[in-house]
């Protein structure tokens, strides 16, 4: 019988994993694993086979080893606040929670690094650096909870991504660990190594390459000054205008934020931020730096913005009221959630000059599928975020929701842009990857995977359909005769 | 003249694949010097030229590789932006292609970011005679693995760059550089304490007992740091940044070997008194020196970084600091991925590679 079986195998791995690791860090029973059955996108859940909560990086290392062995996949988990379903558990598989490695291990003011395992928060770092005037930039929403090992892992952005990068462009070294169990060590605190640059590929890889057990972070010094503009425009294209007249200018905002009509009277009604609810579109622009330049930048960005048609510009008066133009921002996904009893969030990104056109495509389907929107909008770096509102109560409305998402996401390919900018792709934008890439990349992407990866036990099934699965998707593309650009020849 | 030459190219890596001649691949020769010596026939990529698309408002620009530099930057220049990262030419006719495989970056790369820092996507031309686009013209994207910065600093070996696609930013409206006497140890104090401050710094060198400090901004902010930093304004700052980017500086000239340091920027300094040139607030440092290999690889390694021999290299030195034995069992199983007779740039890298 498979549940036994089943049973069977979890009895006899357990008593394995319990060889390496204290009883109670190796958890079998139903409730216990419960916690771990799906992270941020709560829609895809698993329970896993086991769950192991080991402390040190040797009994990481013999853990995978005796996954490797017997051939069981391991997944490995932060906090969980992943919305791609990245960390969704294996059934039939190990899955490898990193929250007990907790410790911010060093800062280092002279040379501006923060040494930390994996399991350490985002703010937490910054916060540690404060007392040096020090900050660590990368800022996902979720920077309270989330964790350095699954930013690394998602190559996650946040609002300051156009001036300060994503997180690839913080991160100066990582200690990882190949589903072999071999220990390596990628850069360190100098700014390159030598070599293949591994760290790159590490990131955004989605727990399928390796589990990082140490990350090196640069850290800047926190910028004296900051200054939050926020304008009203009466068109969407008005307000791609403005971003595209600040870019020309020849400044790069901090942060450079777009909301459309329904997400900012959504964020109105819930922290009343003072938005001007008629608008059709507000752009909050974040400048940081020396007095004298933002100062001088904010003029500028004031002139550029009433320039390009805005109905309203103010400039906040004091922290508190640049707080509160972030408040309603930073509340938007779950003030939209107050709309709907639920949101999918999608996480597309197109070159922002087709922005108003995307916007206007998007509504369209809105309309299609009978489906409300909202968007917020990364303008600097063209990351675009429509929350689809619905009802997973209502039979068929999630497979509605999750088809108009993907619409939405082929949609973004077909501009020039992406499937995911910092969600990842994990399981649920799987099918979309075969839009992206043709079959001859694919191959490329498994074989890179079997280069860190022989057996294919890290994370299975996420990140990179297989071409088979790609096929069917395809099939049933043309079936419904939606494939992208239809005149091309398909092979 | 611009020309699109993926199609020949495609066809001569075939035909490689079938003799299996390996092959040299080249651009304009600026950058031949680095590395280890390559065997093979030589393939030029200098041809496949020209701009394919440039939005100064999206700051994405989008080149073939045999582009020469010159050409591209005076284009971004004429927009009023730039590459951040301030590459090296090391000849007139450095191709964009040279400075994305070779990953060498000027004076701004610590306030900057590096060559793979602002790869946003390629096209690839691999050693089995696919041609393949990785990333995009985006600067957020996490679909698939990151093959696009994987090619920056491989020089070649892992594939012909066809097309390049770069995230751009805006130049700065002013600058000025400060230079204040002083001793290395002195300079290096001087910028440990420097770097907890935001400061619009974008160059900080010490050589000859002097150490370069360039500010960038508004013209407001330069002038206000400047005469906070103290010291002299250096009289045409840029012949002087351009040297030693250029390694025409005299530091430069000479016969003993050139090696590049790689180091956490507050690493202490030798006890040798041998030359040595600090760029990149410390994090790169030039030596010469005529000390063992092995010995000045250990330093760099107890230090926490890694040597290269850059220039003058020793016979029977590799040109790159060795890699641990996993980190190389990684490295020839991703050579095998992506080029799997060895055609392109065989030992360039290392040994096997």
């Amino acid at each position: 019988m498979t549940q036994s079986l089943h049973e069977r195998n979890r009895a006899a791995l357990a008593r394995a994993l319990r060889r390496i690791l204290p009883s109670e860090a190796v958890l079998t029973e139903k409730e216990d694993l419960r916690p771990f059955e799906c992270d941020g996108l709560s829609a895809y859940r698993a329970l896993p086979l086991i769950a192991v909560l080991p402390e040190t990086v040797e009994q990481v290392q013999a853990i995978l080893e005796l996954c490797q062995v017997n051939e069981v996949p391991v997944v490995a988990r932060g906090a969980g606040t992943g919305l791609s379903g990245g960390a969704l558990p294996h059934r039939e598989g190990v899955l490898l929670s990193l929250a007990r490695f907790n410790r911010i291990l060093e800062i280092d003011a002279a040379n501006r690094t923060a040494t930390v395992q994996p399991g350490v928060t985002n703010l937490a770092v910054s916060e540690a650096a404060a007392v040096h005037g020090l900050f660590y930039a990368p800022d996902p929403s979720s920077q309270i909870a989330c964790t350095l090992g699954g930013n690394v892992a998602e190559n996650s952005g946040g609002v300051h991504c156009l001036k300060y990068g994503l997180t690839v462009h913080n991160v100066l070294g990582i200690e990882m660990l190949t589903m072999e169990g071999e220990r390596l060590r990628l850069g360190g605190q100098a700014l390159d190594g030598p070599g293949y640059d591994l760290l790159a590929v590490m990131h955004g890889s989605e727990g399928l390459l390796g589990i990082v057990t140490e990350v090196t972070l640069r850290l800047l010094p926190r910028p004296p000054t900051i200054q939050v503009l926020l304008a009203a425009f009466d068109s969407i294209p008005a307000a791609g205008e403005a971003v595209a007249r600040i870019i020309g200018a020849g400044i790069v905002p901090a942060g450079l934020e777009l909301m459309d009509n329904p997400s900012l009277r959504a964020a109105e009604d819930y922290v009343h931020a003072g938005y001007p609810t008629e608008a059709a579109a507000i752009l909050l622009c974040e400048l940081d730096g020396c007095e004298a330049e933002v100062a001088a930048q904010t003029e500028r960005v004031r002139a550029l913005l009433q320039a390009a048609g805005a109905s309203e510009v103010r400039v906040a008066r004091d922290d508190e009221e640049r707080a509160r133009f972030w408040a309603g921002r930073k509340a938007a996904f779950p003030a939209v959630g107050r709309l709907a009893p639920d949101y999918y969030c999608m996480d597309g990104t197109i070159p922002r000059k087709r922005l108003a056109e995307v916007l206007e495509r998007i509504a369209a389907l809105s309309e299609e599928y009978g489906l409300p929107v909202a968007n917020v909008f990364h303008a600097g770096d063209g990351n675009l975020h429509p929350l689809i509102l619905y009802d997973a109560n209502r039979p068929g409305e999630l497979r509605k929701a999750e088809e108009f998402g993907g619409r939405i996401l082929e949609i973004c390919v077909e501009v020039g842009g992406t499937i995911t900018g910092e969600h990842g792709v994990g399981r649920e934008k799987i099918d979309q990857m075969c839009v992206q890439f043709d079959a001859d990349e694919l191959r490329y992407f498994h074989a890179l995977k079997k280069a860190f990866d022989p057996d294919g036990l890290l994370n299975p099934g996420k990140a990179i359909p297989t071409l088979h699965r790609c096929a069917e998707f395809g099939a049933m593309h043309v079936h419904r005769g939606r494939l992208p650009h239809p005149e091309l020849e398909r092979f | 003249m611009d020309a699109d030459q993926r199609d020949a190219l495609q066809a001569r890596v075939r035909e490689a694949m079938e003799a299996h001649t390996p092959l040299c691949l080249t651009g304009s020769g600026s950058k031949a010097f680095l590395g280890n010596p390559v065997r093979g026939e030589p393939l030029s990529l200098a041809g496949h030229r020209g701009i394919l698309s440039y939005e100064p408002t999206e700051l994405v620009v989008t080149a073939r590789a045999g582009t020469p530099l010159a050409e591209l930057e005076a284009v971004l220049a004429a927009e009023g932006q730039h590459l951040p990262f301030e590459p090296p030419r090391f000849g007139p006719g450095a191709t964009l292609g040279g400075t994305v495989a070779s990953g060498l970056c000027g004076p701004r790369r610590p306030w900057s970011g590096s060559v793979r820092d602002h790869v946003l996507g390629v096209t690839v031309l691999t050693g089995k005679g696919d041609i393949l686009h990785f990333g995009g013209e985006v600067m957020k994207n996490v679909a698939g693995y990151d093959v696009a910065r994987l090619m920056c600093g491989a020089f070649g070996t892992l594939g012909i760059l066809l097309d390049i696609s770069l995230k751009v930013l805006p130049r700065a409206e002013a600058s000025e550089t400060r230079v204040l006497e002083c001793a290395a140890d002195a300079a290096l104090d001087t910028l440990r304490r420097l770097g907890g401050e935001s400061l619009p710094l974008t160059g900080a060198a010490h050589v000859d007992g002097c150490l370069y400090l360039r500010l960038e901004g508004s013209e407001a902010t330069v002038a206000e740091t400047a005469r906070r930093l103290g010291g002299e304004t250096l009289d045409e700052a840029d012949s002087f940044w351009t040297a030693l980017r250029e390694q025409t500086h005299p530091f430069f000239a000479g016969e003993a070997p050139l090696w590049r340091l790689s180091l956490p920027p507050a690493a202490p300094l030798p006890v040798h008194d041998e030359p040595l040139l600090l760029d990149w607030g410390g994090a790169q440092r030039w030596l010469r020196s005529f000390r063992p290999a092995d010995a000045i690889r250990a330093g760099a390694e107890a230090l926490g970084g890694h040597a290269t021999a850059f220039r003058q290299r020793p016979q029977d030195v590799d040109a790159f600091h060795p890699l641990p034995m996993a980190a190389r069992q990684l490295h020839l199983r991703l050579k095998e991925v992506f080029d799997p007779q060895g055609l392109f740039n065989y030992g360039c890298l290392y040994p096997d590679l």
